[in-house]
């Protein structure tokens, strides 16, 4: 087990009703990295990041996430994790004050009173905090809801599609605050569809049908690509369809074959 | 175009509703499902002319009279004798924690006084408290006292038969005016209970599944038996809130009498209306969606209060409803109720009734814990 990996994980599987959702996965994060996450609807994205934080057990394949076991220890991944899902999933008929306040003694924060004042400070939330959340607009829930996953002071914070439905100044605020975050020691993982976002990464993968595809800096992923030998300057965007053309390909054939 | 009526429009929507309605295999059962069990409990299980009915006798002349006496009452078919006091106080035990419902007292020289054209008095005492259970039995007797004496009634006794060679005095306990209502309203705590009880918790976490919440519950480092105690405990508390406005009703509308403790009342409550939360906190990991939950429960709900003997008399039903009736805990709760309000029923009467709702609140317990899934798989 590294110790300068965040996320260290192997060969991980998962089916659900006979389709392989991840198959095989391999996967490093660095600590105080921002990891970019991205591959088309369906890819297996979401069942990855859960899978890495205990909240599904893998079928084959091992791993650690911040040192623990994925499959024994989820108790202390929890802890030490924060997730924002991809649906909104913080009570709508509470405030913004009430929903951090349940999650703050949730997690078992010292001084909940306290935390709840810096994380609405922090967020730039402390205004609505009266609001209830099932008022609050997309931009604004997303802020909510990181807040709820940061609250805790975790290590590691998982992103699921952070900001799907969110305007593009609230985008790139939203960016802004996840750079200080990782500034101050926190690993990032976010799987996002956005290239300008993945452009923000440290690092991306690319993956398709659970398997990964691409890995590395976005220079890296071009570079290796080989597109920049047909084309002038090749955008992400262009490895991507390039790259999901060949896989689409290899399907077919073996379909075929 | 689109403002008239068009029957193509309206077939496309009853074709989704039925794709919907297959689609939702629980509700399709229950569609099918609750007719069917609604037939059987009316059908078979329910019985307002209760026969049957155990009985004690308590002799203390054992002549022929009281022996064809019993006899005769046996042949009616509402007595079912089981089994014998051999004193008053026994007699009284009998009836109080509910193993009998008649004792039928003989007074000593029962033969002597018919035979001296005395008539004799024989008392039946009734444990009234559900006055439909006791009705037709206790108004058999009297018709009984006549026809089973005159046959052995003969020569010169037979003649002086005028209306009856006995005199059968019909004590009414507990509830001497026979007021249905005295059975209903502390019976209605239970079930006024398990309706709500169940339907709270039910939703309460079908409600987390729904909206999506219970994903970042799970993803929290939170225990299960956090998150079940966590949903049941507030409802405990409505549970009492509701039992108080139910008996200050029977209180100040009903002039229901309270005999027996509430501090008890209080106690056993607890257990109740933790088992029916369990019961909802199981259906509420079973149920993918509200209305599901709803089903559940309504399927819970109606042996409840058919087999319970809440809306019929318990000792009314075939021998397999009654047993149906015994894994509920409405059942023990009603008698609970009805024995301390109007009973006076202690600790001891009411021990086996409350091992019983025990025995329930565990094994649900068990059940919805071991349902109940810390991850999405």
């Amino acid at each position: 087990m590294n110790p300068a990996l965040a996320i260290d994980v192997r060969g991980l599987t998962k089916s659900f009703g006979g389709t392989k959702v991840v198959d095989g996965l391999d996967m490093q994060v660095a600590r105080g990295e921002i990891y970019g996450f991205l591959g088309p609807n369906g890819s297996g994205k979401t069942t990855t990041i859960r899978l890495i934080c205990g909240l599904l057990t893998p079928d084959g394949g091992e791993g650690s996430c911040l040192g623990h076991d994925v499959r024994s220890e989820s108790e202390a991944i929890k802890r030490e994790t924060g997730y924002m899902t991809q649906r909104f999933s913080l009570y709508e008929d509470l405030s913004i004050r009430e929903n951090l306040e349940f999650v703050a003694s949730i997690y078992g924060i010292a001084k909940p009173k306290h935390a709840v004042k810096e994380t609405l400070e922090k967020l730039n939330l402390a205004d609505r905090s009266h609001q209830l959340a099932g008022n609050l607009s997309g931009g604004w829930k997303q802020r909510l809801a990181l807040a709820a996953a940061i609250m805790h002071k975790p290590k590691l914070l998982l992103l699921d599609e952070p900001t799907a439905g969110v305007d593009p100044k609230a985008r790139r605020e939203f960016w802004d605050e996840i750079h200080v975050l990782a500034a101050e020691g926190l690993t990032v993982l976010v799987s996002t569809h956005y290239m300008d976002e993945a452009e923000r990464c440290h690092k991306i993968c690319y993956l398709a049908y659970g398997k990964l595809l691409a890995r590395g800096t976005v220079d890296e992923v071009i570079e290796q690509s080989g597109l920049r030998a047909l084309k002038a300057s090749p955008t992400l965007e262009d490895v991507f369809v390039h790259l999901m053309r060949d896989v689409t390909d290899n399907f077919a054939r073996r379909k075929a074959g | 175009m689109s403002a008239r009526f068009s029957l193509r429009r309206l077939g496309a929507m009853i074709r989704k509703e039925f794709i919907q309605m297959r689609r939702d295999r629980l509700t399709f059962a229950m569609m099918l499902g609750v007719p069917v069990m609604q037939l059987i409990l009316f059908g078979y299980a329910i019985n307002a002319d209760p026969k049957h009915l155990p009985a004690a006798i308590h002799a203390q002349d054992h002549s022929a009279f009281a022996r064809s006496f019993v006899k005769g009452m046996e042949n009616s078919d509402y007595f079912r004798f089981v089994a014998t006091a051999e004193s008053e106080a026994e007699a009284d035990e009998l009836i109080r924690s509910g193993k009998v419902q008649f004792v039928l007292h003989i007074p000593p020289q029962f033969s002597r006084d018919i035979e001296r054209g005395l008539r004799p008095q024989i008392l039946l005492d009734a444990d009234a408290t559900d006055p439909a259970a006791t009705g037709n039995a206790a108004a058999s007797i009297q018709f009984l006292a006549a026809s089973v004496l005159a046959r052995d009634l003969k020569g010169p006794l037979a003649a002086q038969g005028a209306p009856s060679p006995v005199d059968v005095v019909i004590h009414r306990r507990y509830n001497a005016e026979g007021r249905t209502e005295l059975n209903i309203v502390p019976g209605l705590i239970g079930v006024i209970l398990t309706m709500t009880m169940i339907i709270f918790t039910a939703l309460a976490m079908t409600r987390e599944t729904e909206r999506g919440t219970m994903e970042n519950l799970l993803t929290m480092p939170v225990r299960p038996i956090e998150v079940m105690m966590g949903k049941i405990l507030p409802y405990i508390i409505i549970g009492y809130v509701q039992t108080a406005v139910v008996l200050a009703a029977a209180w100040w509308l009903f002039e229901v009498p309270f005999a027996g403790s509430l501090g008890l009342l209080a106690f056993v409550l607890f257990f109740f209306v933790a088992a029916n939360l369990a019961v909802g906190f199981t259906f509420s990991t079973l149920a993918r969606n509200q209305l599901q939950a709803v089903q559940m429960t309504i399927f819970f709900f109606l042996p409840s209060i058919l087999l319970s003997g809440f809306m019929f008399p318990f000792r009314g039903m075939p021998e397999w409803a009654q047993w149906l009736g015994e894994a509920l805990p409405l059942t023990h709760f009603l008698r609970i109720t009805r024995g301390i309000l109007l009973k006076e029923n202690g600790f001891p009467e009411i021990a086996p009734d409350l091992a019983a709702i025990l025995a329930f609140l565990l094994v649900v317990s068990l059940v919805s814990l071991n349902r109940y899934r810390q991850t999405l798989d």
